[in-house]
């Protein structure tokens, strides 16, 4: 059978999400967040949230995720997405907003805006990007950097007597009564992208459905940071991340 | 509700103000001494009438972002506080400006620096008028020195930063935040519905149905477009420069001193104006009411045949470097009298550092 | 038992060669150009064994670029 017997659009089953914009990912090569930016354009249309949703971008790598994902966007100040979306919602109730945040974002810097939105139980989905190192500012320590884990500021080592420990923040949100919902999970083979979809979409119908806030870490790669090639990321990933973050939800009322 | 008059402090005035003129949103931390905006937002529970929404946030950082927010949205949306709570804000201000979003944000001054103390004072002038944030930018900041003006700066404030997008202030102080005058309450104005906030602000992120999406935000990496940006704003600046400035002036015909102050120092000064002409001194006083825009030229043109001219403050001497510029005459001689930490001064006060400076220097 | 046929389309512009695909795929349809590269300097993805392809969508979900749109039919001649 040839290939052009095919390619035919009656024969298409998956083709790239409508919502995702023309412009060229910044991300580097293999990076999870195309996938989990995928994955949400995907979610937003097949719940029909197109006209009807407001995203709320990091400060950090997914910095510019306002210029792939085609909804209205506020770009935050870093640390703050949890506040913006906060007012967001709460002057707009019936609108979908969600954050998408980082782990300096979402675990260093906004820890206190992170907790409290999730405390008070705002209506909002987060989506958490967890890959232990800080990307965009060139690989330093994460408040998530495992023990031992080399970065441009632990260039020996996460060292516990120096650094602390790495912040588990989900199992923390998990013990808020606000949470209605925390997931930890990954994009690194085609069934955790399928269960992280999962994931998402309920994150975001928790949102409509006004059930309160909705934590989805994904943990993920960071190449570059690593200093990996993509593929040896994900097994690096495996065999270390998951050790201190394993996957599985944490709470789901 | 219609007009009404009643008795009240300035940060309750503040509260009033905002529920009536239809604001959307309120997003606050308590701090002494503004702490009764949200406890009056609390108490009146405007979201059981307006649907106003009122939100004692976690922190003034948290605050400010949610202002940022709501801005974002095309709401009508403020924050209080105070001194030490208004740096913490700073980042959050410097975003709403280089969005090009209105916002409200009042700061009853304390004395600082630093924790300082939670007793009036007037040394943010600089901070609120010189930027406090980073980058090029300015705010429209708004002196009130009574409870009306309290009151009435509020629609004032919003309807300059809707008018020029960007982000007003009222610059209070501990005095006109705690002191109880009569207020002239204005009637309620309906909040606008969401057909009316997408018509208004056709740039808001309100869901992108029936148009393209909208995106908030103030990165751009391109520096040549970024200085277009700048370029866009100063731009907007000289516009509020030329159109905004406001100020009173009290007493300045044939007078031979002039006082300048603002908010509740420049009331202090017409009670010293009153003592001094019982001395046969003539006093007169320019007020300015919009800080930023300065009014340079009533200052000038008010100084233009005076022996002297004292800028009265509570601090040790920030307007004055305003005063300076706008006089710009070597020869005129330009004084201060302030005090610090908390310390309110009196008319008598003021009547002898204008004889001191400028009757008999030698004394 | 009737085949099922797949074939995936590479838009080559986009694709960065992070190699995720090629190690997703079950099936071993996938490779990256060794020399051939795109306007961006990239070895992209491509079909070194279209025979194979069983239109799963492994290497489409796993793609952190979208850049892979997958095609899938029950061959009807077996």
């Amino acid at each position: 059978m040839e290939i052009n017997e095919i390619i035919k659009a009656e024969n298409k089953v998956m083709a790239r999400p409508r919502l995702l914009t023309d412009a060229h990912m910044h991300y580097c090569p293999g990076c999870s967040h195309g996938v989990v930016h995928k994955l949400i354009a995907e979610i937003i249309d097949e719940l029909g949230q197109e006209d009807n949703t407001v995203g709320v971008a990091p400060v950090g790598c997914a910095v510019f995720a306002y210029k792939y994902i085609d909804v209205d966007w506020v770009e935050a100040a870093h640390g703050r997405a949890p506040a913006v979306a906060t007012a967001i919602h709460r002057l707009n109730p019936e609108k979908l907003v969600f954050t998408y945040q980082g782990d300096g974002d979402f675990a260093a810097i906004g820890t206190c805006e992170s907790i409290h939105a999730a405390n008070r139980g705002e209506n909002i989905a987060i989506i958490f990007i967890n890959n232990a190192i800080y990307g965009m500012t060139g690989g330093q320590m994460a408040p998530t950097t495992l023990i031992g884990m080399k970065t441009a500021t632990t260039p020996y080592g996460r060292r516990v007597d120096l650094n602390g420990y790495p912040l588990v923040i989900s199992d923390l949100v998990a013990k808020l009564d606000g949470a209605c919902y925390v997931t930890r999970q990954s994009v690194h083979t085609p069934a955790a992208v399928r269960k992280a979809k999962a994931a998402i979409k309920k994150a975001f119908q928790n949102a409509l459905a006004k059930k309160g806030t909705s934590l989805v870490e994904i943990v993920s790669t960071c190449n570059s940071g690593w200093k990996k090639s993509p593929a040896e990321s994900n097994k690096w990933m495996e065999e270390n991340m998951f050790v201190k973050y394993p996957l599985g939800d944490l709470k789901d009322i | 509700m219609s007009e009404e008059v009643r008795l009240m402090k300035g940060n309750e005035a503040l509260a009033h103000a905002a529920i009536r003129y239809g604001c959307d949103g309120y997003f606050g931390y308590p701090i002494t001494p503004q702490s009764e905006v949200l406890e009056t937002l609390e108490s009146e529970m405007p979201w059981e009438t307006t649907g106003m929404v009122v939100l004692q946030a976690e922190s003034e950082v948290a605050s400010i972002n949610m202002v940022y927010a709501g801005a974002a949205a095309g709401k009508c949306v403020f924050t209080s506080s105070s001194s030490p709570g208004i740096s913490l804000m700073q980042e959050g201000i410097s975003f709403i400006a280089g969005c090009q979003l209105p916002a409200l944000i009042i700061n009853v001054m304390r004395g600082g620096p630093g924790l300082g103390t939670i007793q009036p004072s007037q040394a943010d002038y600089f901070q609120a008028t010189k930027g406090g944030g980073h980058g090029d930018y300015h705010l429209i900041v708004l002196a009130p020195s009574s409870v009306q003006e309290m009151c009435d700066f509020v629609g004032l404030g919003w309807d300059l930063a809707f008018k020029y997008r960007t982000p007003a202030m009222i610059l209070a102080d501990g005095i006109v935040g705690q002191m109880m005058e009569k207020v002239v309450l204005p009637p309620q104005r309906p909040r606008r519905t969401d057909e009316e906030v997408r018509k208004q602000c056709p740039w808001a992120v309100t869901g992108k149905k029936n148009r393209e999406r909208n995106v908030i935000t103030s990165l751009e990496l391109d520096s040549a477009e970024m200085e277009i940006l700048n370029e866009k704003f100063q731009e907007t600046y000289r516009e509020i420069e030329k159109n905004e400035v406001r100020y009173e002036a009290y007493n300045i015909d044939n007078c031979d001193y002039l006082l300048v102050a603002f908010g509740s120092i420049a009331r202090i000064c017409k009670k010293a104006i009153e003592l001094a002409a019982e001395q046969g001194i003539k006093v007169g006083l320019i007020r300015p009411i919009t800080l930023w825009p300065f009014p340079y030229e009533a200052v000038a043109a008010a100084a233009s045949n005076v022996k002297g001219v004292l800028v009265v403050e509570l601090n040790a001497g920030q307007m004055i470097e305003d005063v300076r510029q706008a006089i710009n005459d070597k020869a005129m001689p330009i004084r201060h009298y302030g005090r610090l930490g908390g310390i309110v001064l009196t008319p008598d006060e003021i009547l002898d550092s204008l004889k001191n400076n400028f009757l008999n220097p030698e004394a | 038992m009737a085949k099922v046929k797949g074939a995936v389309e590479v838009n080559i512009e986009r694709c960065k060669g992070c190699e995720l695909c090629v190690v997703a795929c079950p099936t071993g349809v996938l490779s990256l150009k060794e020399r051939e590269v795109n306007d961006r300097g990239y070895h992209f993805a491509f079909m070194k064994n279209p025979d194979a392809c069983i239109g799963c969508q492994s290497c489409a979900l796993v793609c952190p670029d979208a850049c892979i749109e997958v095609y899938r039919l029950v061959d009807p001649t077996k």
